[in-house]
């Protein structure tokens, strides 16, 4: 049964995500980012992070995407844009993806990966809380103050001239 | 009943895993169906009548013979509902024909699966996640993408004034609302729904039950500041210039007509319920018997339940008709400078005071 979940999850995010990159709508792009955050979202289910999984919904989906496409219906005459989608120097971009790939590939094939056995935690919330106030404190503080900085930016920005 | 307890019951859940889970998880999603269109029918007739009742009118009445709205009016929303099916289902010519088709659902679902984790009462809830109430707040983030969607899909000024209204209302609002939860969850230590009301048993100095509202001064104010933004959530006047009649015609639902306009209709009212719901089980003690370990059965917490959320349900449908529609400075005022320092205070003041009463 999870194993029918994992490759249904799967297929929709490499589905929506190719959508996202394919169409020449950019509304339709948006819309079909919404299905590749929701499948990211289950893929952190399978990894035991639902907590992560609800982050990803209310900051992607609730918070991104709704900018995203604000962003598009707040832009002049946006449906007129065409977004091209022809490649130019088609041999030479080959070679060069081919290359990354084998890189890639290497890389995948040689790395020991870190093998753990699997083990349901007992709570997830509960940890991720306190490896934020304990082991990464200074990251998370910094990350607060960034926030602050880019709220007070954005009210600075939206006030008329006195 | 859990969904768990129901795949263990399917008798060839041991062999047939996935079929045993599909049943389970169509037969619990039959149910918040059934249980939303029923309240639906009830909770039309009560707006209509209630509604009425407000102004002094007598609302929908059944008179004389053959066919009429039933004794009081009882049929009307039968009749509501008949109509709505029957009707043509109109896509304008100039409309996005994909986007506009897909909205309506794309709301509804949002509205749809934040039933799955709340706690009816001490045993049904569809799943008791372990991010119980943080789930329900995110996926709440869909309705607000259907009614964009909505609003752009139209092709029409007064339906994408509508759709962007409506996010940018319930975008800001969002953020008063989860951190009002907040200072719940500090209490409770735990997101899960049946935590958060298993935390609110029992009563404080033996008098006032222990429900988070009374539990200290700064999850009193909490809990306002949640319901209203709820109300604001939901598009629900006074909050609804997403809707505003007398300027945007409808709003985002302009274009919309017969089942697709049913379907934004049913999840405004299911949307209600789940954010008077969640209002109930985080601050008012969910299923909890308001007096401690009096009527406190299942099917009393069902009721006591069921008793909370369409009490804060009926304050909307009041809010209705006390309120003028605000205008969209004032809304953006209340929630940016009323409601965000407030809830941050609380945040603050809820920390101090476990610190200090314990």
């Amino acid at each position: 049964m999870a194993d029918l979940a994992f490759w249904m999850i799967v297929l929709l995010t490499l589905v929506s995500a190719a959508i996202v990159v394919l169409n020449r709508n950019l509304v339709y792009s948006a819309i079909a980012l919404l299905f590749t955050f929701f499948g990211v979202a289950g893929l952190y289910v399978f990894l035991w992070a639902d907590f992560l999984a609800g982050v990803q919904v209310i900051i992607y989906v609730g918070g991104i995407l709704v900018l995203i496409i604000f962003g598009i219906m707040l832009t002049n005459r946006i449906t007129s844009v065409n977004i091209s989608h022809t490649s130019v120097q088609k041999s030479m971009g080959g070679l060069v993806v081919l290359g990354i790939l084998s890189v890639l590939g290497i890389m995948i094939f040689n790395t020991p990966w870190l093998q753990t056995e699997f083990v349901e935690p007992v709570q997830t919330t509960a940890t991720i809380g306190t490896l934020l106030m304990m082991d990464y404190l200074l990251p998370f503080e910094v990350a607060s103050l960034l926030l602050l900085a880019a709220l007070m930016g954005a009210a600075m920005l939206s006030r008329r001239n006195e | 009943m859990t969904i768990d307890q129901i795949i263990n019951w399917i008798p060839f859940s041991a062999d047939l895993p996935a079929i045993a889970f599909v049943i389970a998880a169509s037969l619990c999603a039959v149910t918040v169906f059934l249980f939303i269109a029923i309240y639906a029918l009830g909770i039309i007739y009560g707006e209509v009548k209630i509604s009425s009742f407000m102004q002094d009118k007598v609302g929908p009445m059944g008179q004389g013979v053959g066919f009429h709205a039933g004794k009081w009016g009882l049929l009307q929303p039968v009749a509501d509902a008949l109509k709505l099916i029957l009707k043509e289902d109109i896509i304008p010519a100039a409309a996005d024909k994909k986007l506009f088709i897909m909205a309506p659902f794309v709301v509804f679902i949002g509205a749809f699966i934040s039933f799955a984790a709340l706690p009816f009462n001490q045993n049904t809830v569809v799943s008791d996640l372990n991010i119980g109430v943080f789930y329900i707040l995110a996926v709440g983030a869909l309705s607000v993408l259907g009614i964009i969607l909505a609003g752009w899909g139209s092709n029409n000024k007064w339906a994408l004034y509508g759709g962007m209204r409506s996010a940018a209302q319930i975008v800001s609002y969002e953020i008063p609302a989860g951190l009002s939860i907040v200072t719940a969850v500090m209490l409770t230590g735990t997101l899960s729904m049946q935590g958060i009301v298993e935390f609110q048993s029992g009563t404080i100095w033996g008098i006032l039950p222990n429900w988070i509202v009374f539990n200290n001064p700064f999850t009193f104010i909490s809990f306002f500041i949640f319901y209203i933004s709820g109300v604001a959530e939901c598009n629900r006047t006074p909050f609804d210039i997403p809707e505003a009649e007398s300027e945007l015609v409808a709003g985002a639902f302009t274009e919309y007509s017969g089942m697709r306009y049913a379907f934004f209709f049913l999840s405004e009212y299911a949307e209600m319920f789940v954010i008077s719901a969640v209002a109930a089980t985080v601050f008012l003690g969910g299923w909890n018997s308001p007096i401690s370990g009096f009527f406190d059965g299942p099917i009393w917490g069902l009721f006591w339940f069921m008793g909370k959320t369409l009490s804060l349900v009926f304050v909307m449908l009041w809010f209705r008709w006390t309120f003028p529609r605000l205008r969209v400075d004032q809304l953006m005022n209340v929630s940016w400078k009323v409601f965000l320092p407030f809830s941050l205070v609380n945040i603050f003041g809820v920390a101090i005071w476990s610190l200090i009463v314990g």
